[in-house]
């Protein structure tokens, strides 16, 4: 799983992917704000960048290229994002069993430690060929 | 002036017309039969997998999110707009490369929080490509 066109779309950049760790950048744009009131971007927007954010972590811990499909996401929205602020999106694979691999994803805007949201994704691998993929972490 | 006065509780479209990024996919709302229904265009730049093809996981969560958001508001006419607390997505089939269609649902409505689920399906009604779960904080 590399880019796509819709993080493209969104503008969001991929800053670092390997050993299952990664790191997407967001700046803010006017239109992913959900609500023109306060100017908070839509959480459907987070959603997309924590599943991307997820998914290439586990892409860049396989040892061969699968194919990985969003199986499971789920996300705790903690606090409002700050309008006009980038977003930093970072996930890490927890562990690759045979057919599923285990993520977790953080977005904030200044670090980790205070998330506006929190997501927990899971994803099925189908793999190119038929020997099963190494345990990973 | 908020947003929910300005769009008018009563007409989803105006709503999400007036949300940039609920314009941005060109989410429209119909009423059939009693139920709201979303409906959401394709566009190539929603593509997640262009080897399939299929639509972008985050895509299909913007869509069941914003219809569970747009029935809370319609069911239980809110006054400022639900923010989401919790969210789970169920992916049950591969977004096809075609418009989309989804419907919101209360599950329970407390006095600070909604409970609530939506379900997004393709050409068969039948065939949920995935369904959403989530609470919302009113007021």
């Amino acid at each position: 799983m590399g880019n796509t066109a819709f993080l493209q779309a969104l503008g969001g950049t991929l800053e670092s992917f390997a050993d299952g760790h990664g790191r997407i950048r967001l700046p803010f744009q006017p239109f992913l704000v959900g609500n023109p009131d306060t100017g908070v971007i839509h959480g459907g927007v987070l959603t997309a960048l924590l599943d991307q954010a997820c998914g290439m972590a586990v892409g860049s811990a396989l040892r061969a290229p699968a194919m990985i499909a969003t199986l499971d996401l789920r996300i705790d929205y903690m606090k409002p994002a700050q309008p006009e602020t980038d977003l930093i999106i970072e996930s890490e694979c927890l562990k690759i069993a045979h057919e599923v691999a285990f993520t977790r994803g953080y977005a904030f805007q200044t670090t980790r430690e205070d998330p506006v949201a929190i997501a927990t994704a899971t994803f099925m691998l189908t793999h190119f060929d038929t020997p099963p993929q190494m345990e990973r972490r | 002036m908020e947003l929910l006065t300005r769009a008018g509780k009563a007409d989803p479209n105006a709503l999400l017309a007036a949300v940039p990024y609920c314009a941005w996919l060109s989410l429209s709302a119909r009423i059939e039969e009693g139920a709201l229904i979303l409906d959401m265009p394709f566009d190539p730049k929603l593509i997640g997998n262009p080897v399939l093809p299929a639509l972008h996981g985050g895509v299909v969560g913007s869509l069941l999110e914003t219809a569970a958001l747009v029935q809370t508001i319609w069911e239980t006419g809110a006054a400022t707009v639900p923010r989401p607390v919790d969210i789970t997505i169920d992916y049950l089939r591969s977004a096809r490369a075609v418009a989309s269609h989804a419907r919101g649902f209360i599950v329970r409505q407390g006095r600070r929080v909604v409970a609530a689920r939506a379900e997004m399906w393709q050409d068969d009604a039948a065939k949920p490509v995935a369904s959403f779960r989530g609470h919302f904080l009113l007021g």
